[in-house]
């Protein structure tokens, strides 16, 4: 048992702590996020010279075949430093999907064009009416000569604007809420049908809306109808991913709060001398430990497979939402007025933890899947039970 | 980063489980639960425990203690509480035998140590006084030096389990001139000295377990005392800090949430088992995920220290949390008892009052009001992370 991090792990944390230093200034963000797409295309491709593209993926497409404690490693400093970079869309989900359902020749021609910065991708799963239920899909897929036409509309499609491949869960078969009959597309963005609606996101990000009208699908990803489990799975690597995007965002805050209590003057003191706050930013502290204490157990359970996987994951989620709710809210009011205003990035650390607790679920979705697994099965005797059996 | 056990780490696991299996039995375990037997049970667990040479785990090797490491520490921790059974009790082995060993000299130990570890003396704690609660430091008892003798006046309170003590160890003042952290000594009084009486405290939760311990001109003899006159704090603060970590007890909260479960799972309101409504469920699950939060911050805290690190700050919240989760794990089971919280059960039976859980539902829940007080109240802790951890 130990939770020191490896050699390499750490050149990678020093790497970006670096680039962060360097490129990722409260100015220098507030550059990168109006241009368009909301990202720099030049920070990609230093992204993927530093050879951070190439993590997670296997080592014979070029990748460097790293874990869930490196891909850990990789979100929380992007979140110390609010880096606006489509790392999630692209590599995590996008990129992780291919790997995990793309065809040999499909992974062969893609991968090393995630790799090399070329390729922008993204994951279109989310439907207006959908909430976080993610088997909830009436986009349509059928087949006709040999060819897959979708017809529907994704929405809330992060990077979707500068993704120029998509993979879409679409339903082959099945009834509206059912898991089995989804099936996950390879789709070009510039294909005859697609229409983009983009908008930005509170964070900076881009998302968009796509409607797909008759668009042939490129390829399918995984097996027919059984789209759900390969994206199940990969949603968990990216819960895990964004819970430590919310750490770095969280101890980023919480720094720059101490920081502002120590040195702000009223009553002729730093305010960090009133009782009232210290305790609340003792709160503070206490929260983003709690997220680092379930990150920390969620990512060994994952990397080693563990019983504990799916229980550890559920209430790190749980907790990610709860604490950014907790410390955000605190690193607002602590900062007072300037803690209201565009000058100061506290507002912009805040709003990312807030988007963070919307992925794939907010804290209250995964507080009742937690509730359904630990609790299960429920007392023989409840009559309840047995109706809905 | 892992969490895997070696299987050196497995087999001791294994060993533990048998020892617990053979050794805590139902019998001991009622006679433990029990506050009228609590002291025969605890005895002869303690006994037990001294058979299997598993009483002072974390003492030096010399003294009677084990090489456990510090994983196997928190296996064995986390099997005994799985399995129901208790630590033995502090007082004696974990804190004034940790003070006497750190801090002693060569007689101390050889005179105390094996009577500890042979649970032939029962220890207690006199730190707090009437006028000296959070404010530990401001304490008034006085020990006057006449020749080889301090001479004690004055009183401690909330004083647990006085009234089975053979020892108490004390923080006295022998100087009253400069800061109030200096002038205090650290004693070691025999309860039986003329002078000392004993008050019972009733308790909230109907438990006799705090006293008050008055101290008369009361004489000890200069050769109970720990270390230089006037360090006294010096010695009892390192004795804070443990005190802190041990209170969290995350495992034996596990075991707790596990019983509210299997308790909520039997109890059906109109129909509805209380697992799930919506409502119980999520106050249920919100003590879950914040105490598989504190187990992890607990095994960092550990791991550190089998590096030969200092713990982290996250460890300054152990106690905080940790005792707010035994208190919201307490109200949740009043809750689960419905109307039975609120019988007392005196001599009936489970049977013939309607409920196994009643009497101990409210009991647990006010006995449980004492942990964010004790130790440091939680506002204390607050105050502590905050200048130490936070800088503030």
């Amino acid at each position: 048992m130990n939770f020191n991090l490896s050699e390499e792990q750490n050149q990678i944390r020093d790497s970006i702590a670096r680039f962060v230093q360097e490129n990722y200034a409260f100015d220098q963000r507030n550059a990168v996020v109006a241009l368009e797409h909301g990202f720099s295309a030049k920070h990609w491709q230093q992204f993927a010279e530093l050879g951070w593209l190439s993590i997670p993926f296997a080592e014979e497409h070029g990748g460097f075949g790293g874990g869930p404690v490196d891909t850990m490693v990789i979100m929380q400093e992007f979140g110390r430093g609010l880096v606006a970079e489509p790392y999630l869309a692209t590599v995590l989900l996008f990129g992780s999907l291919l790997q995990a359902g793309g065809s040999e020749a499909l992974q062969g021609e893609y991968i090393p064009a995630i790799i090399s910065g070329e390729l922008q991708g993204a994951f279109a799963y989310l439907e207006r009416q959908s909430r976080y239920a993610m088997t909830d899909i009436t986009t349509s897929a059928k087949s006709t000569d040999d060819k897959w036409l979708i017809n529907g509309e994704k929405t809330v499609v992060l990077n979707g604007g500068a993704a120029q491949k998509l993979i879409v869960a679409a339903r082959s078969a099945g009834g509206q809420s059912d898991a089995a009959g989804i099936t996950l597309f390879l789709i070009d963005a510039a294909s005859a049908g697609v229409e983009r609606t983009t908008y930005r996101m509170t964070d900076g990000h881009e998302a968009a809306n796509i409607r797909f009208n008759d668009v042939e699908a490129e390829a399918v990803i995984g097996k027919l109808g059984e789209g759900y489990a390969l994206m199940d799975a990969i949603v968990d690597a990216a819960r895990l991913a964004t819970s430590a995007n919310a750490l770095g965002v969280m101890e980023t805050l919480n720094a720059q709060t101490l920081d502002y209590c120590k040195t702000r003057e009223q009553f002729g003191v730093a305010i960090g001398s009133f009782q009232a706050l210290q305790h609340r930013m003792v709160d503070m502290f206490g929260a983003c430990e709690n997220v680092k204490s379930l990150l920390y157990r969620a990512v060994c359970a994952a990397q080693d497979n563990t019983d504990d996987a799916r229980r550890s994951l559920l209430a790190l989620k749980v907790m990610t939402g709860r604490a950014g709710r907790l410390i955000g809210g605190e690193a607002i009011q602590l900062h007072g007025g300037m803690g209201m205003t565009d000058e100061l990035s506290v507002g912009f650390y805040v709003k990312r933890l807030m988007i963070i607790n919307t992925l794939f679920g907010d804290a209250d979705y995964h507080q009742r899947l937690f509730a359904t697994l630990v609790n299960e099965p429920v007392a023989s005797n409840s009559t309840s039970k047995s109706k809905a059996a | 980063m892992h969490t895997r056990l070696s299987d050196k780490d497995l087999a001791f696991q294994q060993e533990a489980r048998h020892f617990l299996a053979e050794n805590w039995d139902a019998e001991l375990a009622s006679t433990c639960s029990n506050w009228k037997t609590m002291k025969e049970g605890m005895l002869e667990w303690q006994k037990r425990l001294h058979k299997r040479g598993w009483m002072a785990p974390h003492w030096p090797v010399e003294h009677g203690g084990t090489d456990w490491t510090v994983t196997q520490s928190f296996v064995y921790n986390s099997e005994r509480a799985a399995a129901g059974a208790p630590e033995a009790i502090a007082f004696g082995v974990t804190m004034v035998a940790s003070v006497i060993i750190a801090y002693g000299n060569d007689e101390q130990k050889e005179k105390f140590l094996p009577r500890i570890l042979e649970s032939k003396d029962w220890w207690c704690q006199g730190y707090s006084e009437p006028g000296a609660g959070s404010d530990l430091a401001s304490l008034k008892m006085r020990a006057d030096r006449e020749g080889d003798e301090y001479v004690l006046n004055g009183s401690k309170i909330w004083t647990t389990y006085a009234q089975y003590a053979d020892w108490i160890f004390c923080l006295v003042r022998t100087d009253s001139s400069g800061r109030k952290q200096e002038g205090i000594t650290f004693l070691l009084i025999d309860m039986k000295s003329p002078g000392v009486t004993v008050r019972p405290i009733n308790t909230i939760d109907g438990f006799h377990h705090l006293n008050e311990v008055f101290f008369d001109n009361v004489r000890v003899p200069v050769q109970n005392r720990i270390g230089e006159e006037g360090k006294g704090w010096t010695y009892a603060k390192s004795l804070l800090v443990q005190e802190r970590l041990s209170i969290a007890e995350v495992t034996d909260s596990k075991r707790g949430l596990a019983q509210l479960r299997e308790q909520a799972r039997r109890e059906v309101n109109g129909g509805l088992c209380l697992l799930e409504d919506p409502l119980f469920a999520k106050r249920l699950t919100d003590i879950e995920i914040d105490l598989m939060a504190l187990e992890f911050t607990e095994l960092r805290a550990l791991a550190s220290i089998a590096e030969g690190k200092e713990p982290g700050p996250e460890s300054s919240l152990l106690k905080l949390q940790g005792t707010e989760i035994q208190q919201a794990i307490q109200e949740l089971r009043m809750d689960v008892v419905a109307y039975y919280s609120g019988a007392l059960q005196g001599d009936l039976t489970a049977a013939q009052l309607g409920h196994e859980y009643a009497d101990a539902a409210q009991k647990h829940y006010f006995r449980g009001r004492a942990s964010s007080i004790y130790g440091g109240s939680n506002e204390v802790q607050k105050n502590i992370t905050a200048k130490y951890v936070l800088g503030l």
